[in-house]
């Protein structure tokens, strides 16, 4: 259709790559500096020939980080451990409220579900410290404080809006007459959302929880504030771990690599829901 | 005649709990998120006190002073005028990045498709672990991107411990981890745009800026419109990327809202003040969000009708 100078193609190649540099570049870098030693993350000029080490995987994995200056315990697999665990538990309780609600929103018009609906959006773009603030201090009187079960409770502002905002768009996508003809035939409300509302909109609830999976993965702010060290999840224990092993860069970047591979792998496998599920919905992929 | 008396009680009984339906339904999620409404509305109680936590026998209700003390409180303005130049230049800078990127991975190629994937990789990354990787490449003893900078000339560069760089450091790392999200987002745009004017505008031989300006730009405008308010929403409230990377330092150079919200609470344990804050930035990002939704509801129904 259009024709394409020899000067466009070099251009066009260029700004590819550069961009492929600078986007690739840091993670490229961190994953090299995970596998080297002090001796050579220190070398200057840097260099990228050096013999790989898996110390830093191991001294992680096992907990404990010999040194010259001694033996440190690391508690970054606890931290590891309470992602997963954090994450898990979010996404299934947001999954168990959300579906539900999602349906309700798609298929009935009812007084005030718009309203409701928006104001669960609405959490998604509140400043997040001007409810974890005073929260921090009810968590105290209610006994949640530092307890995974507030931490899930308060994750739930991220997950929800997305799970339902997302999964309404799915139900709504899937034609009322095939639920109505079931219904007809004789089967409940419930039989009607679980043999034909819920395996149509299958795949978009799975990509949706994938999603919301990433974003609870991701939160650093609700755990720097409400949970202590124990409980912790990776982002967090990343930034505590800097401060406390100090010049141990090789574990450091092994920490970041093994905290930041969950969520890279998920995007890989789901990135087809990704554009709608970034923007809630708005934009189609 | 048994069978349409129950036929009938059948019918009933659905119509009740069809209008009950979708409160059951919808009850639960509500639940728990009213249960957030609640510290939210003592955040704004707060913001009216006299409340610090080393000094709780003086909580009083002093209205509004914490805001009137905003007036003439330069540590105010200085937040303000950081957040707002942060949002400023991130959006921006995105938007254009952004914008080039998707235009240039807009047809459909094998590689062009690597290309995006690949850009996820940065967006799917924790912004406070980004943070700690940009901060293990800048490290001035052994960073890649401090020796790079030597290389140009920039002896003893010092990224974001230099109150005169760091700035623009936060800004590159926000620049790493979001511009991918308004790329895919016009990309996902470009792609959905009808193909006919394009085909038309090439037959009668029409520029290509001309048609970039009066043919792309205006079908794309409600994209760009909802990434745009959608990263606007997010980087006025930006806190991890600088939390992770300088704690607001060095000085007062990146006490952005929350970050200064934040720090009012734990170090200096003025809830007051920190309230205070927190409830302006609500204001600006209510107001930001409205816009939103109205620009999001019309693009949603838009998607949803294509479909």
């Amino acid at each position: 259709m259009e024709t394409t100078s020899t000067f466009e193609k070099i251009f066009r190649g260029t700004a590819l790559l550069l961009i492929v540099l600078f986007f690739m570049f840091p993670i490229l870098w961190i994953f090299l500096m995970s596998f080297q030693t002090n001796e050579t993350i220190l070398r200057i000029p840097p260099s990228v020939v050096f013999t790989p080490t898996f110390e830093n995987y191991q001294a992680l994995i096992t907990g404990k980080l010999t040194s010259a200056a001694g033996t440190l315990d690391i508690a970054f697999m606890r931290n590891l451990g309470n992602s997963v665990f954090l994450s898990v538990a979010s996404v299934a309780v947001a999954l168990v409220l959300g579906v539900p609600a999602a349906y309700a929103f798609a298929r009935h018009k009812f007084r005030g579900s718009e309203d409701i609906a928006f104001t669960l959006l609405s959490f998604r773009f509140a400043p997040p410290l001007l409810v974890l603030l005073p929260l921090t201090q009810y968590f105290q009187w209610l006994g949640l404080a530092d307890t995974y079960f507030g931490l899930i409770w308060v994750y739930q502002l991220i997950c929800l809006p997305l799970i339902l905002w997302i999964v309404r768009g799915y139900f709504e996508d899937i034609s009322a007459d095939v639920e109505y003809a079931y219904r007809i035939a004789g089967h409940s409300w419930f039989a009607t959302f679980r043999k034909i509302a819920l395996p149509l909109a299958g795949p978009g609830i799975a990509a949706a929880g994938l999603l919301a999976f990433i974003f609870a993965w991701n939160n650093f702010v609700f755990a720097l504030v409400l949970a202590s060290a124990d409980k912790q999840p990776v982002t967090v224990g990343a930034l505590a771990f800097v401060t406390a092993s100090g010049i141990q860069y090789g574990q450091i970047a092994a920490a970041i690599v093994l905290s930041i591979t969950p969520t890279l792998a998920i995007a890989l496998y789901a990135q087809r829901y990704l554009v709608e599920g970034l923007s809630l919905g708005a934009v189609k992929g | 005649m048994a069978s349409t008396a129950r036929e009938r009680k059948a019918a009933s009984g659905f119509r009740i709990s069809r209008k009950a339906l979708p409160y059951v339904l919808s009850l639960p999620a509500l639940l728990v998120c009213i249960g957030i409404l609640v510290p939210f509305l003592s955040a704004v109680v707060y913001s009216f006190q006299r409340y610090r936590l080393s000094q709780p026998w003086a909580r009083q209700f002093n209205w509004g002073d914490n805001y009137i003390n905003f007036m003439t409180d330069p540590g105010f303005w200085n937040t303000l005028k950081v957040s707002l130049i942060y949002a400023g230049t991130t959006v921006t800078l995105e938007l254009i990045l952004g914008l080039g990127i998707a235009l240039l991975l807009q047809r459909r190629s094998t590689v062009n498709n690597f290309v995006s994937i690949m850009l996820l990789m940065p967006l799917m990354t924790a912004p406070a672990l980004a943070a700690l990787m940009w901060k293990l490449m800048t490290n001035p003893g052994f960073g890649i991107l401090s020796y790079f900078a030597s290389l140009i000339g920039l002896e003893d560069f010092r990224w974001a411990s230099s109150p005169s760089s760091a700035l623009f450091t936060v800004v590159l790392v926000d620049i790493w981890v979001y511009t991918p999200f308004i790329m895919i987002l016009l990309l996902a745009g470009l792609r959905s745009l009808p193909t006919q004017p394009f085909e038309a505008a090439a037959l009668d031989g029409v520029p290509r800026t001309f048609v970039f300006f009066r043919i792309t730009l205006p079908m794309l405008t409600p994209y760009i419109l909802t990434a745009t308010l959608f990263r606007l929403l997010d980087s006025i409230q930006q806190f991890d990327i600088i939390y992770a990377m300088t704690q607001g330092g060095p000085g007062d150079t990146l006490t952005v809202f929350q970050v200064e919200a934040y720090l009012n609470f734990f170090q200096s344990t003025n809830v007051g003040r920190s309230a205070a804050l927190m409830v302006i930035l609500w204001a600006i990002t209510y107001f930001l969000s409205n816009v939103f939704i109205k620009h999001w509801l019309r693009l949603r129904e838009r998607a949803r009708g294509e479909s």
